[in-house]
């Protein structure tokens, strides 16, 4: 299929600064990104994808969606090439407007090298010297924020609001564990049970040791191609049937709710392009940084009701050949691996070992011919990046 | 006098990142003073302080000096911690926007949702005092 003639830039603005001393790298990407589109005739609640590279401080635009006030993208690209970054995105906007996964693609640069130090993008600053990096940083990397306890202020918020328990929490590791126990790499290989979960240390509030993933050396690699390799090689084909993508954040503070993630949107997304329902879903990777990122996940992409996770993952629903919805049938990151902290790649490598029949054989799915993998990355607790895809053997 | 007060020296808050756009709230932070930014186009409060409107994208807003009150919307026990435990949290100001804090001069294990709190200064590793949340 050829792009060409498949979408056109409409908005273009060069900020007219070349001495900023007194803004911040962010504020350039706003002014410059509010610039574009006045230039267009649109405006932020317009844009539906946003693309930025190195320079824009944070992490991966997730800092500079928050920041912007974009509350409407459902595509995100950080494609980092260093000056020829933007030209890249333009043709990776071209693909994405054409695939239909955003309409309105921002693309942003900006910088503040005359500044010295403390105008390097993400750049710390030394004592009594300005910063110029992640907006957010000043008035949250203070505060002893770290994976355990922002996810720990979610977990402690839904058990207020819709009653989950601890124990229900536990039974997410105890199906892992039930499945980490046939993975001969599994880090963990132990099967515990609730109460061996409840009665671990409590690393933060409300979360347990036992509730923690495992931190672990490795890494992992996927090959997609074209149906005409695919129809070449010699191995089963996993069509990639649907995604969707969001990023979530405190958005300037109003209506701050940590009992949900991004997955309330890239769920739905990805479930329309396949055509698919969580009903049909027979095997599931869900992210698993805790055990609260699970349940929270499941609500959020439909498996069951919201405030009714705790419910649905208790007495072995998650358990391969015993549950409804068997997940994480290598063990997850709760048992077997989370590579480097980051869980993603794993998540699709076991969804495709099940719709390929490669998993173990004491926790392969019946007929598995419609999986799903679904992650968030950064933190529930503050900012995240929510990506579901769904995978179905052909 | 509460259990955590009476402890010796707890976790120490490391020198916040100060920008060209935070400044103000970070001088106003030295004189005791804790500010927030509200447009003034819309009308709506907003946290962190930006430069704009996260809302409406206007550049007009003003920084407005609150009482620092709210309510917890949530909060975790950091016990793995070397200095101690420690609480990070979440509170809903009565302005609306809801700010990432840490809740001090408190037994951690009394502390609720919907807890009334307000803000006082602490001081950091070598910057300006940071907000820090006690209850009412
Ligand atoms: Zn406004």
């Amino acid at each position: 299929m050829s792009l060409k003639g498949k979408a056109y830039i409409m908005g273009a603005w060069e900020h007219p600064t070349r001495d900023a001393p007194d803004k911040t790298t962010a504020q350039l990407h706003f002014e410059s990104a509010r610039g574009a589109l006045a230039d267009a005739g649109l405006t932020f609640d317009d844009v539906d994808g946003y693309f930025c590279a190195g320079d824009a401080p944070g992490f991966g635009g997730m800092s500079m969606v928050d920041y912007m006030g974009l509350r409407n993208v459902r595509h995100l690209d950080s494609t980092e090439t260093g000056g020829s970054s933007y030209i890249l995105h333009v043709g990776h906007a071209v693909q994405a407007i054409a695939a239909g996964k955003c309409q309105v693609a921002l693309i942003t640069l900006a910088g503040r090298p005359r500044q010295g130090q403390g105008g390097r993008p993400g750049g710390g600053a030394r004592p009594g010297q300005l910063s110029d990096g992640a907006p957010e940083a000043g008035f949250e990397n203070i505060y002893g924020g770290s994976t355990h306890n922002t996810y720990g202020m979610c977990a402690m918020r839904h058990m207020h609001d819709y009653g989950t328990t601890s124990e229900q929490l536990a039974w997410i590791k105890v199906a892992a564990s039930h499945h980490a126990q046939w993975n001969e790499h599994a880090f963990l290989k132990d099967v515990v049970t609730v109460e061996d979960v409840v009665n671990s240390r409590m690393i933060s509030d409300p979360l347990h040791l036992l509730d923690c993933c495992v931190v672990t050396d490795g890494g992992g690699a996927l090959i997609v191609t074209s149906p005409e390799v695919a129809r070449s090689l010699n191995r089963p084909k996993i069509k990639v049937i649907g995604s969707g993508e969001a990023p979530k954040g405190p958005s300037g503070g109003h209506g701050l709710d940590l009992t949900y993630s991004g997955a309330v949107w890239s769920g739905p997304r990805a479930f329309a392009e396949a055509g698919v329902t969580p009903a049909d879903i027979k095997y599931a990777s869900i992210y698993d940084s805790f055990t609260i990122t699970v349940l929270m996940q499941i609500e959020d992409l439909g498996f069951c009701a919201k405030g009714q996770g705790g419910r649905f993952v208790a007495d072995g629903n998650l358990i391969s050949g015993v549950g409804k919805l068997p997940f994480n049938t290598d063990g997850g990151g709760l048992c077997n691996n989370h590579p480097t902290n980051r869980g993603g790649i794993t998540k699709v490598i076991e969804a495709v070992r099940q719709l390929r029949g490669e998993a173990h054989p004491r926790v392969q799915v019946a007929n598995c011919d419609l999986a799903l993998a679904h992650g968030t990355g950064g933190s529930l607790g503050t900012r995240h990046g929510a990506a579901t895809v769904i995978l179905e053997r052909e | 006098m509460s259990e955590a007060e009476a402890k010796p020296a707890g976790r120490v808050i490391p020198a916040p990142a100060v920008t060209v756009e935070s400044q103000p709230f970070w001088d106003a932070a030295a004189e005791g003073r804790f500010l927030i930014k509200r447009c003034t186009a819309c009308g709506k409060a907003h946290w962190y302080p930006r430069a704009f409107c996260p809302f409406c994208a206007s550049d007009d807003t003003v920084w407005e000096e609150s009482p620092g009150e709210g309510e917890i919307y949530t909060f975790s026990i950091m016990r793995r911690s070397p200095t101690g435990p420690y609480v990070i949290g979440y509170v809903t100001l009565d302005e609306g926007p809801a700010v990432l804090t840490n809740f001090v001069d408190c037994d951690p294990d009394s502390l609720r949702i919907g807890q009334r709190v307000k803000v006082r200064f602490q001081p950091t590793d070598g910057g300006p005092p940071a907000p820090v949340f006690c209850p009412a």
